[in-house]
């Protein structure tokens, strides 16, 4: 291809408003509403995710033991893994469970 | 002989069977100290939490009592540490974390967040901390599920 001629858009961006069927959307008003997920631990401005605060890690870990996925809680993804650490280690002295059933 | 390596900080948690006395838990504390102070390290901190329920049985016990302590120490100190207390039977279960690095990381980010804050606020033409009768509380605990999206696309 020759250096003047003019250059199309490649892939990308071509599509634009193929987004969840933007024109779907507004003509019948959606009737489900989607809850924007906020990372707990940036909302409130936790630094430390310790494994000693059972209350405060208590809650990503549903009654099962396991530990609630990211897309579930929407905490963010380094969070998550300092959260994961603190959970792991928190289950090492018996203060959360590796299972329960 | 105190070697060129930089201090580092440990916590111990270590539990105990619920059955155990005050002075039982202060000779494996007399215990541990000596072997801390042998080596040249120093406890900075004991927090007796009590007795408290296992999450699942270790052995036959349902509960334990749990002890931490905050050692400032070398890395062949806490190695000593740990193969002593898995000889010791009076421990039920023992964990050794290294936790000066991550505290650094959080003091770094405290600190960084308070400064860019105050820097903001002064750019805003208000003092740089947050005045008592300021609006916007801090009471969102239980509501942060439950903001929902907005007219955000």
């Amino acid at each position: 291809m020759p250096f003047g001629q003019k250059r199309t858009g490649g892939g990308r961006g071509k599509k634009k408003n193929d987004k969840k069927g933007g024109d779907k959307a507004q003509g019948q008003r959606r009737t489900l509403f989607r809850r924007r997920k906020v990372c707990k631990f940036c909302a409130d401005k936790i630094d430390d995710i310790n494994y000693k605060d059972v209350k405060l890690i208590g809650p990503f870990v549903p009654e099962r033991g396991k530990i609630l996925p990211r897309r579930i809680s929407g905490t963010c993804a380094m969070h998550q893994r300092k959260l994961q650490t603190a959970i792991k280690r928190a289950r090492q002295i018996a203060l959360i469970p590796y299972v329960t059933d | 002989m105190t070697t060129a390596v930089a201090e580092r900080q440990y916590e111990l948690v270590y539990i105990l069977p619920p059955d155990t006395t005050e002075t039982q838990a202060g000779e494996l504390h007399e215990q541990i100290a000596g072997v801390v102070s042998r080596m040249h390290g120093v406890i900075e901190k004991t927090e007796n939490w009590g007795r408290k329920k296992l999450a699942y049985d270790i052995g036959h016990y349902k509960e334990g009592v749990y002890v931490l302590e905050v050692i400032n120490g070398g890395g062949e100190l806490m190695k000593e540490l740990d193969r002593r207390l898995k000889v010791i039977d009076q421990v039920v279960r023992h964990m050794i974390v290294r936790v000066d690095e991550e505290k650094k990381v959080v003091e770094r980010t405290r600190s960084k967040r308070q400064s860019e804050s105050e820097r903001r606020r002064v750019k805003r033409g208000l003092p740089p901390q947050r005045q008592p009768g300021e609006a916007r509380s801090m009471e969102q605990d239980d509501a942060d599920d439950e903001r929902f999206d907005g007219g955000e696309v």
